[in-house]
């Protein structure tokens, strides 16, 4: 999980990016598929929303950003620390409250910010990350820095009144923001066609002058091209895109959802879309690796989340006195 | 250190505070509705008066209504390394980006484990008395007070507003700047300089009662001061200036001079700040108190429109008078 250095303009090259994204996808998977194991045993307080199943969408747009550019996350959002550059021991010693942890463990899975690699915080607000990030987008614009900001965000946080806002706010001001909804069908339990009317969320961009795209979120190869062509966009002045990734989760909300609102054959239709196994057919198609390579790759992704579970486990508890520090500058 | 003091309104104090920031540091900039174009040439009250000529409409930028998007992306600008001040038409619509201030903004700095600075300042402008009814008088500063990780800012007069403001801009917190309407062509000498938050100002020197009041407050309490003295009633002005961080040593050691305490807020009183000064007191100076003290705040009731109305629900110099009279009146010292 390495930061990922720019791709040029729309050509995704399977023999170099393919690979990369092979590795970042299949570590973020192997992270993320062990949460719920964590939670059962105690380690994990609270909630955390593992996105098993979407890792095309963090993995496919972080092929263009570099560390001075900016992502403002939701809930569901290591994937997206860890693809923009979070290292997974840190993110997961965060998660588990210890003091290795990026925040020293005062955030956890829903706050978890990483200020030298633009990371403005996974968001406990749905929605909330949408003005950030056309916040950063401006001062990126000010500082005249050439930098873009991300908002990731589902299909649910479409609904929240800042999203229309931040519209409109960066088509006027032609912010170099890249605005990514994560559609995986569902918040929480609410399916998209219960609550909107207008399901093609697309639309909700379009509405505001803002160039949107609907791109395959279960396809690395179609999300990295689809960003790559925004962050042009936005790094040459042009302003905001609107990207709506179609994807699905596989695993439940958070720890112990009962998932009754959905079917097991739903679910095992979706993984028939799996954008792991899909790219790691295409490179063997291609001849770019071979089945060893790829078991290789499963294995090298265990190796690192094993060490960063060691790493996070061994990070002793934040001292008590921690609880009343950094309030503001002045401690006051 | 000393220049000479110009006369000015808190609008154009403002404007100076604005303008003096804006030339000494080009990482500030300014967003709100109708700041550049409005009748007054800055906003609607004039505050904002030629900075967009002056520094440029990328750094001075009027937005569409979009308080929520507004404050939201001002927090996000700040956390990105711009210094951001938002200007809200009327505080009561802060209330549509409380997210942002209160989710966001209070708590960034604390919750990445003080990775982030937020150099936010939300100026707008609260207070009733100019029959804008309801929804546009209100005096929310308890409610920001409350949040930890918010600085509330609340000037009484030309110089502090001057100071506060651009104490407001160079701090790395985020800063709810409150301005009263009312007071706007208030004109006053204005030193420039700085001034810093968590310090009280001794608004009137006296020894039998202390009144800690803010904004239009203090000059009702100046009022109701004038008329005392000439009944031989000496009292104490303290104004904070700003309500978190609250200089309470300040209010300490006049209360311990005089005795007695009456707080006069323009905030509804109940569950208002003076609570909270009235509960410092009573803890730390219980044994030099001579009486309970006292608080005076508007009614618990929305401010309405019409004006005989409006008057009664906020506390007059009159009603200043009679809780300082009530005040006294209860220490009846009996000879030993
Ligand atoms: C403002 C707000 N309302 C409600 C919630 C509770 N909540 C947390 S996640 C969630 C569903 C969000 O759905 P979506 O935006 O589609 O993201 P997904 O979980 O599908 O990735 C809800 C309702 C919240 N955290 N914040």
């Amino acid at each position: 999980m390495n930061t990922l250095e720019a791709i040029e303009h729309g050509v995704f090259d399977l023999a170099t990016d393919g690979v990369e994204a092979l590795k970042a996808m299949t570590a973020i998977r192997e992270f993320e598929s062990r949460l719920p194991g964590y939670s059962k045993e105690g380690l994990i307080r609270g909630s955390t929303h593992p996105s098993v199943g979407m890792e095309a969408i963090a993995v496919g747009v972080s092929r263009s950003l570099r560390a001075a550019d900016s992502i403002a996350s939701n809930h569901r959002g290591h994937a997206h620390c860890l693809a923009k550059g979070a290292d997974p021991g840190r993110t997961l010693a965060e998660i588990l409250g210890r003091r290795d942890g990026y925040c020293g463990g005062k955030g956890g899975s829903m706050h978890i910010g990483v200020k030298e690699l633009g990371i403005l915080g996974t968001n406990g607000i749905v929605g909330a990350g949408i003005g950030l990030a056309t916040g950063a987008a401006l001062a990126a614009q000010q500082q005249e820095s050439g930098a873009v900001a991300v908002a990731y965000f589902g299909d649910g946080a479409s609904n929240q009144g800042v999203l229309a806002e931040s519209f409109n706010l960066a088509a006027i001001w032609k912010l170099p923001v890249i605005f990514v909804c994560e559609n995986n069908h569902f918040a929480q339990s609410a399916t998209l066609e219960e609550m909107v009317a207008q399901p093609e969320i697309r639309r909700r961009g379009e509405a505001y002058g803002v160039p949107s795209f609907d791109v395959d979120g279960m396809d690395v190869e179609a999300v990295a091209n689809a960003a790559s062509e925004a962050a042009v966009r936005a790094r040459s002045g042009e302003g905001p895109t609107f990207l709506v990734a179609d994807t699905y989760r596989y695993l439940g909300h958070m720890a112990d959802d009962t998932e009754i609102y959905r079917t097991r054959e739903q679910v095992e239709a979706w993984k028939g879309r799996d954008p792991i196994a899909k790219l790691a057919a295409r490179l063997l198609e291609r001849a770019v690796l071979t089945q060893q390579d790829i078991d290789a790759i499963a294995q090298e992704a265990i190796a690192e989340v094993d060490a960063a579970e060691a790493f996070a486990k061994a990070s002793p508890f934040p001292e008590t006195a921690e609880a009343f520090t950094q309030v503001s500058e002045d401690n006051r | 250190m000393n220049k000479p003091a110009q006369q000015l309104t808190i609008w154009r104090a403002l404007n100076a505070a604005l303008h003096d920031e804006f030339t000494e540091d080009p990482s500030v900039i300014i967003m709100g509705e109708d700041i550049t174009t409005w009748g007054t040439g800055g906003g609607i009250y004039g505050v904002t008066r030629k900075m967009a000529e002056t520094f440029g409409k990328h750094r001075v930028r009027d937005t569409p209504i979009s308080e929520e998007a507004l404050i939201s992306a001002g927090v996000g600008a700040a956390m990105a390394g711009t210094r951001t001040v938002v200007e809200i038409m009327y505080s009561d619509f802060s209330l549509l980006g409380a997210d942002g201030l209160i989710n966001q903004a209070a708590k960034s700095r604390y919750m990445f484990g003080g990775q982030f600075a937020t150099p936010l300042v939300l100026r707008s402008n609260g207070g009733s008395g100019i029959g804008k009814a309801a929804q546009h008088s209100q005096s929310l500063e308890t409610l920001f007070a409350h949040i930890p990780g918010l600085e509330v800012v609340v000037p009484s007069n030309a110089n502090d507003a001057y100071g506060l403001l651009r104490t407001a801009i160079k701090s790395n917190n985020p800063t709810i700047f409150l301005e009263h309407k009312g007071m706007y062509y208030d004109k006053g000498p204005v030193t420039r300089e700085p001034i810093p938050f968590g310090q009280a100002r001794v608004a009137r020197e006296g020894t039998d009662l202390t009144i800690v009041a803010t904004q239009l407050m203090v000059s009702r309490s100046l009022e109701a001061a004038e008329e005392l003295a000439g009944e031989g009633i000496s009292v104490e002005i303290i104004d904070p200036r700003t309500l978190y961080p609250l200089d309470m040593d300040s209010i300490y050691a006049s209360v311990r001079k005089t005795r007695h305490l009456l707080v006069a807020h323009e905030a509804v009183r109940d569950y208002g700040w003076g609570g909270e000064i009235m509960g410092n007191a009573v803890q730390e100076c219980w044994n030099e108190l001579d009486a309970a003290p006292r608080r005076l705040g508007a009614a618990r009731t929305p401010i309405p429109y019409s004006e005989e109305l409006e008057k009664a629900v906020i506390p007059t110099a009159k009603d200043i008078v009679s809780e300082v009279r009530t005040a006294l009146g209860t220490k009846v010292v009996q000879p030993a």
